[in-house]
């Protein structure tokens, strides 16, 4: 078994009176793709923003790499998130002023890299993403499915060890959907990162090397059938 | 799957020989259950007596069989009626799945744990059935696209009846 990436443990966090998350626990190795599945509401998202370090868990904890998150400094938990992790959503996550190419350079440009070299990068991610022809379009001018496979380079283009994808196909159709869980598992796999994929639909799921169902905020014990 | 039509619905594309016949039936449809010799004969056969396929010679060479087959006038009608007709949309209205969550409920066991184990096995197809989808070409995808609709279709009603337990729990133990 390789070594553990990101570890979560008994994980609890309410919002006011709800009770999000009530005992989570889950791993996440090297190389590893691990889908959160469960109903709407039970907790799935709220997990993976906690494991993220998006969301700070009223108990429990997250590690990295054996690092915990809650004992790390705002800015330590900035710059692990910008250099090591990358985000896919379901929608909005670009910036509606910038060109695409100046969206997937953000991560780089907020990291310090110059304008030029960060644009570089960006354009060598978007060839290989198969969107190297809307390099100044804005994300209004293009299709959900580019707009989405835009957003997988921008969180590709740092090199992150880990991937964060929330329903990152929800609000396309199937061929779309298709395509973008194609790029986004091959791109994986070829620079070595790993994945923690919220979805709800089981063909999106089948992607994953196995699964994390959660309940109630519980993450359910499932004795592996493969 | 009617193995007829199908092979009346090549033959629509020119006379064959049996053996060719199932060489192109296995290549296009029968990726996971090539057609057995004796099974091409004995539909082709049926065929010829119901007047929808007819000789067309016999082919020099040696083998077994080399008589070419053609499609009738009959035949082409039979097809494109076949080919209109849509299948019966298959419902499975009792499932064994059903009936083991029930059977859980009113023994009181976890019947959680039914659907979980049911979710896992459906994911561990659902994912070989992926691998060889992303492995194959446009075939492979179609087919195996159909399969994983499917699957996902008994894992969503599985999804709801997780959402349902403590109703259906207190319906069954009532």
């Amino acid at each position: 078994m390789s070594e553990v990436l990101l570890s979560g443990t008994n994980l609890g966090k309410a919002f006011g009176r709800t009770a999000a998350l009530d005992g989570a626990s889950m791993l996440v190795h090297d190389n590893e793709i691990v889908a959160i599945l469960g109903p709407s509401g039970s907790g799935k998202s709220t997990l993976l923003h906690c494991l993220a370090g998006i969301v700070a868990p009223d108990s429990g904890t997250v590690a990295f790499r054996g690092r915990e998150l809650g004992r790390m400094t705002d800015k330590e938990r900035s710059a692990l998130r910008r250099t090591e992790f990358g985000f896919v959503f379901q929608f909005g996550q670009l910036v509606p002023e910038l060109s695409c190419v100046e969206n997937v350079a953000l991560p780089l440009r907020l990291g310090g890299m110059r304008r030029k070299d960060a644009e570089v990068k960006a354009k060598e991610w978007m060839d290989r993403i198969e969107v190297g022809h809307l390099l100044d379009k804005r994300p209004g001018e293009v299709s959900g499915g580019q707009s989405q496979r835009v957003a997988v380079a921008r969180a590709l283009v740092t090199g992150p060890k880990v991937v964060f994808a929330d329903e990152p196909t929800g609000a396309l159709d199937s061929f779309n959907g298709e395509q973008v869980m194609r790029l986004l598992v091959d791109t994986a796999r070829d620079t070595g990162a790993s994945i923690v994929l919220v979805t709800h639909e089981a063909r999106v799921a089948a992607y994953s090397d196995r699964e994390v169902v959660v309940r109630d905020g519980k993450t359910r014990q499932v004795a592996l059938a493969h | 799957m009617s193995i007829g039509h199908a092979l009346l619905g090549l033959l629509e594309t020119g006379p064959r020989h049996g053996y060719d016949l199932k060489r192109v039936y296995d290549e296009r449809f029968g990726h996971d259950r090539p057609l057995a010799y004796g099974q091409v004969y004995s539909t082709l056969s049926r065929l010829l007596r119901n007047g929808l396929v007819e000789e067309r010679g016999v082919e020099a060479g040696g083998g077994p069989e080399r008589k070419r087959y053609a499609i009738t006038d009959a035949g082409v009608t039979d097809v494109s009626e076949w080919l209109v007709t849509p299948e019966n949309p298959q419902i499975y209205l009792q499932s064994a799945l059903y009936t083991k969550v029930v059977l859980a409920l009113m023994s009181d066991r976890d019947a959680e744990e039914v659907l979980d184990a049911q979710r896992s096995a459906h994911l561990a197809s659902m994912r070989e059935l992926t691998a060889r989808k992303r492995a194959g070409d446009l075939t492979d995808q179609l087919i195996c696209d159909h399969a994983l609709f499917h699957l996902e279709a008994d894992l969503r009603w599985l999804e709801l009846t997780a959402a349902r337990l403590a109703d259906l729990a207190k319906q069954v133990t009532g």
